[in-house]
Protein backbone atom coordinates (compact mmCIF):
# COMPACT_ATOMS: atom_id res chain seq x y z
CA UNK A 1 0.00 0.00 0.00
CA UNK A 2 1.13 3.67 -0.69
CA UNK A 3 0.79 6.30 1.44
CA UNK A 4 0.78 10.21 2.15
CA UNK A 5 1.02 10.98 5.53
CA UNK A 6 1.41 15.24 6.37
CA UNK A 7 1.53 17.66 9.05
CA UNK A 8 0.78 20.67 6.89
CA UNK A 9 0.25 24.44 6.69
CA UNK A 10 -2.56 24.21 3.74
CA UNK A 11 -4.72 20.86 2.55
CA UNK A 12 -5.48 21.49 -1.22
CA UNK A 13 -8.37 18.71 -1.46
CA UNK A 14 -8.06 19.29 -5.76
CA UNK A 15 -4.93 17.32 -5.43
CA UNK A 16 -6.79 14.12 -3.64
CA UNK A 17 -8.27 12.17 -7.09
CA UNK A 18 -4.10 11.93 -7.84
CA UNK A 19 -3.13 11.02 -4.45
CA UNK A 20 -5.47 8.41 -4.33
CA UNK A 21 -5.77 7.27 -7.86
CA UNK A 22 -4.57 3.40 -8.55
CA UNK A 23 -4.73 1.09 -11.43
CA UNK A 24 -6.08 -1.63 -8.57
CA UNK A 25 -8.93 0.47 -7.38
CA UNK A 26 -12.53 0.87 -8.69
CA UNK A 27 -13.44 2.81 -5.39
CA UNK A 28 -12.26 6.12 -3.99
CA UNK A 29 -13.06 7.52 -0.55
CA UNK A 30 -12.34 10.87 0.81
CA UNK A 31 -13.40 12.35 4.76
CA UNK A 32 -12.39 16.04 4.56
CA UNK A 33 -12.77 17.84 7.91
CA UNK A 34 -13.58 22.09 7.91
CA UNK A 35 -13.96 24.81 10.14
CA UNK A 36 -17.60 25.25 11.15
CA UNK A 37 -18.73 28.80 11.93
CA UNK A 38 -20.67 27.65 15.09
CA UNK A 39 -20.05 25.31 18.21
CA UNK A 40 -22.61 25.40 20.81
CA UNK A 41 -24.85 28.26 19.78
CA UNK A 42 -21.55 30.61 19.48
CA UNK A 43 -20.56 31.85 16.75
CA UNK A 44 -17.16 30.92 15.76
CA UNK A 45 -14.64 33.41 13.92
CA UNK A 46 -11.34 31.21 13.38
CA UNK A 47 -9.71 28.02 14.95
CA UNK A 48 -5.71 27.50 15.81
CA UNK A 49 -4.14 24.26 15.42
CA UNK A 50 -0.79 23.11 17.13
CA UNK A 51 0.45 19.54 16.93
CA UNK A 52 3.32 17.65 18.55
CA UNK A 53 4.48 17.36 14.94
CA UNK A 54 7.07 14.35 15.41
CA UNK A 55 4.38 12.28 17.73
CA UNK A 56 1.20 13.16 15.31
CA UNK A 57 3.69 11.69 12.73
CA UNK A 58 4.38 8.58 13.88
CA UNK A 59 0.75 8.06 15.54
CA UNK A 60 -0.78 8.71 12.33
CA UNK A 61 1.82 5.91 10.76
CA UNK A 62 0.65 3.74 13.40
CA UNK A 63 -3.50 4.40 12.52
CA UNK A 64 -2.25 3.81 8.46
CA UNK A 65 -0.70 0.41 9.48
CA UNK A 66 -3.57 -0.48 11.54
CA UNK A 67 -6.01 0.10 8.53
CA UNK A 68 -3.87 -1.45 5.89
CA UNK A 69 -4.04 -5.10 8.06
CA UNK A 70 -8.02 -4.62 8.33
CA UNK A 71 -8.73 -3.20 5.00
CA UNK A 72 -7.55 -4.18 1.36
CA UNK A 73 -6.20 -0.94 0.37
CA UNK A 74 -3.98 0.35 -2.54
CA UNK A 75 -3.83 3.66 -1.04
CA UNK A 76 -4.28 5.82 1.80
CA UNK A 77 -3.66 9.31 2.71
CA UNK A 78 -3.93 11.68 5.98
CA UNK A 79 -3.63 15.29 6.24
CA UNK A 80 -4.02 18.01 9.12
CA UNK A 81 -3.41 21.35 8.82
CA UNK A 82 -1.48 23.68 11.78
CA UNK A 83 -1.94 27.44 12.07
CA UNK A 84 -4.62 29.82 11.94
CA UNK A 85 -7.94 28.34 9.95
CA UNK A 86 -10.92 30.16 8.71
CA UNK A 87 -14.23 29.24 8.45
CA UNK A 88 -14.58 26.82 5.15
CA UNK A 89 -11.06 26.01 4.99
CA UNK A 90 -10.18 22.36 4.91
CA UNK A 91 -8.21 21.32 8.34
CA UNK A 92 -8.09 17.42 7.99
CA UNK A 93 -8.45 14.93 4.92
CA UNK A 94 -7.97 11.27 5.18
CA UNK A 95 -9.06 8.94 2.68
CA UNK A 96 -8.45 5.87 0.87
CA UNK A 97 -8.40 3.52 -2.41
CA UNK A 98 -9.68 -0.24 -2.42
CA UNK A 99 -10.84 -2.43 -4.90
CA UNK A 100 -14.28 -2.12 -4.25
CA UNK A 101 -15.86 0.28 -2.42
CA UNK A 102 -16.75 -1.49 0.93
CA UNK A 103 -12.61 -1.05 2.26
CA UNK A 104 -12.34 2.75 1.56
CA UNK A 105 -15.75 3.09 3.29
CA UNK A 106 -14.70 1.51 6.22
CA UNK A 107 -10.97 2.35 5.97
CA UNK A 108 -11.92 6.40 6.01
CA UNK A 109 -14.04 5.91 9.12
CA UNK A 110 -11.80 4.19 11.13
CA UNK A 111 -8.96 6.82 9.97
CA UNK A 112 -10.77 10.11 10.79
CA UNK A 113 -11.95 8.11 14.08
CA UNK A 114 -9.16 7.31 15.33
CA UNK A 115 -7.24 10.19 14.37
CA UNK A 116 -9.55 12.30 16.45
CA UNK A 117 -9.07 10.02 19.45
CA UNK A 118 -5.18 9.77 19.93
CA UNK A 119 -3.14 11.85 17.68
CA UNK A 120 -1.58 15.26 19.60
CA UNK A 121 -3.06 17.76 18.06
CA UNK A 122 -4.97 20.48 19.74
CA UNK A 123 -7.35 23.72 18.56
CA UNK A 124 -8.18 26.63 20.13
CA UNK A 125 -11.58 28.19 18.85
CA UNK A 126 -11.55 31.76 18.28
CA UNK A 127 -15.18 34.09 19.34
CA UNK A 128 -15.96 37.34 18.65
CA UNK A 129 -16.21 39.60 21.86
CA UNK A 130 -14.75 36.90 23.90
CA UNK A 131 -11.91 34.55 25.01
CA UNK A 132 -10.69 32.23 22.83
CA UNK A 133 -10.81 28.62 24.03
CA UNK A 134 -8.48 25.69 23.98
CA UNK A 135 -11.32 22.86 23.00
CA UNK A 136 -11.58 19.95 25.48
CA UNK A 137 -13.30 17.14 23.35
CA UNK A 138 -17.26 15.92 23.27
CA UNK A 139 -18.84 13.40 21.48
CA UNK B 1 13.78 17.65 34.07
CA UNK B 2 12.41 19.73 31.01
CA UNK B 3 8.87 19.05 29.86
CA UNK B 4 7.29 19.60 26.46
CA UNK B 5 3.76 21.62 26.68
CA UNK B 6 1.17 21.73 24.23
CA UNK B 7 -2.74 23.10 23.68
CA UNK B 8 -4.02 24.27 27.25
CA UNK B 9 -1.33 22.66 29.36
CA UNK B 10 1.16 26.08 28.04
CA UNK B 11 -1.96 27.82 29.45
CA UNK B 12 -1.78 26.34 32.77
CA UNK B 13 1.63 26.35 33.21
CA UNK B 14 2.19 29.85 31.56
CA UNK B 15 4.91 28.18 29.43
CA UNK B 16 6.08 26.80 26.25
CA UNK B 17 8.39 24.68 28.30
CA UNK B 18 8.43 23.49 31.81
CA UNK B 19 11.89 22.89 33.44
CA UNK B 20 11.42 21.63 36.76
CA UNK B 21 15.07 20.99 38.70
CA UNK B 22 12.79 20.06 41.75
CA UNK B 23 10.38 17.18 40.30
CA UNK B 24 12.25 13.64 41.21
CA UNK B 25 9.94 11.73 39.36
CA UNK B 26 11.31 8.30 38.41
CA UNK B 27 8.06 7.45 36.49
CA UNK B 28 5.06 8.59 34.86
CA UNK B 29 2.62 7.64 37.55
CA UNK B 30 5.05 9.81 39.93
CA UNK B 31 5.36 12.72 37.97
CA UNK B 32 1.77 13.33 37.22
CA UNK B 33 2.13 13.58 40.76
CA UNK B 34 4.23 16.16 41.15
CA UNK B 35 2.75 18.23 38.21
CA UNK B 36 -0.83 17.79 39.50
CA UNK B 37 0.65 19.19 43.21
CA UNK B 38 2.57 22.09 41.50
CA UNK B 39 -0.49 22.65 39.13
CA UNK B 40 -3.81 21.87 40.40
CA UNK B 41 -5.68 22.61 37.20
CA UNK B 42 -3.98 19.64 35.43
CA UNK B 43 -6.32 17.07 37.73
CA UNK B 44 -9.67 18.91 36.20
CA UNK B 45 -8.75 18.35 32.32
CA UNK B 46 -10.54 15.19 31.58
CA UNK B 47 -7.62 13.38 30.66
CA UNK B 48 -3.98 13.55 31.54
CA UNK B 49 -1.30 11.47 29.18
CA UNK B 50 2.11 11.61 29.14
CA UNK B 51 4.66 10.98 25.92
CA UNK B 52 7.77 9.84 26.62
CA UNK B 53 10.24 10.16 23.16
CA UNK B 54 7.02 10.47 21.28
CA UNK B 55 5.11 7.39 22.21
CA UNK B 56 2.01 7.16 24.82
CA UNK B 57 3.46 6.28 28.12
CA UNK B 58 1.85 4.05 30.22
CA UNK B 59 1.93 5.04 34.21
CA UNK B 60 4.83 2.39 35.16
CA UNK B 61 7.43 3.49 32.26
CA UNK B 62 10.30 4.59 34.01
CA UNK B 63 11.33 8.45 32.73
CA UNK B 64 15.14 10.12 32.84
CA UNK B 65 16.49 13.48 31.70
CA UNK B 66 17.86 11.58 28.68
CA UNK B 67 13.74 11.38 27.77
CA UNK B 68 11.70 13.75 25.51
CA UNK B 69 9.03 13.92 28.06
CA UNK B 70 5.67 15.86 26.70
CA UNK B 71 1.99 16.90 28.46
CA UNK B 72 -0.05 15.70 25.95
CA UNK B 73 -4.11 17.43 27.37
CA UNK B 74 -7.08 15.82 25.93
CA UNK B 75 -6.47 15.95 21.85
CA UNK B 76 -8.63 18.19 19.78
CA UNK B 77 -8.24 17.43 16.01
CA UNK B 78 -10.07 17.42 13.48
Amino acid sequence: MEKKIEIIENIDPSLIHKDLSHPASGGICVFIGAVRDTTQNQKVNSLFFEAYEAMALKEMEKIAEAASKQWNLNRLIMQHAVGDKKVEEPVVLVGASSAHRDDCFEACRFLIDTLKEKVPIWKKEFFDGKDEVWVTPHP
Amino acid sequence: MKILLFGVAKDIVGNQVLEEPSFKAKNVAELKQELIKKYPEFAKLSSLAIAVDEEYASDEKLISAENEIAIIPPVSGG
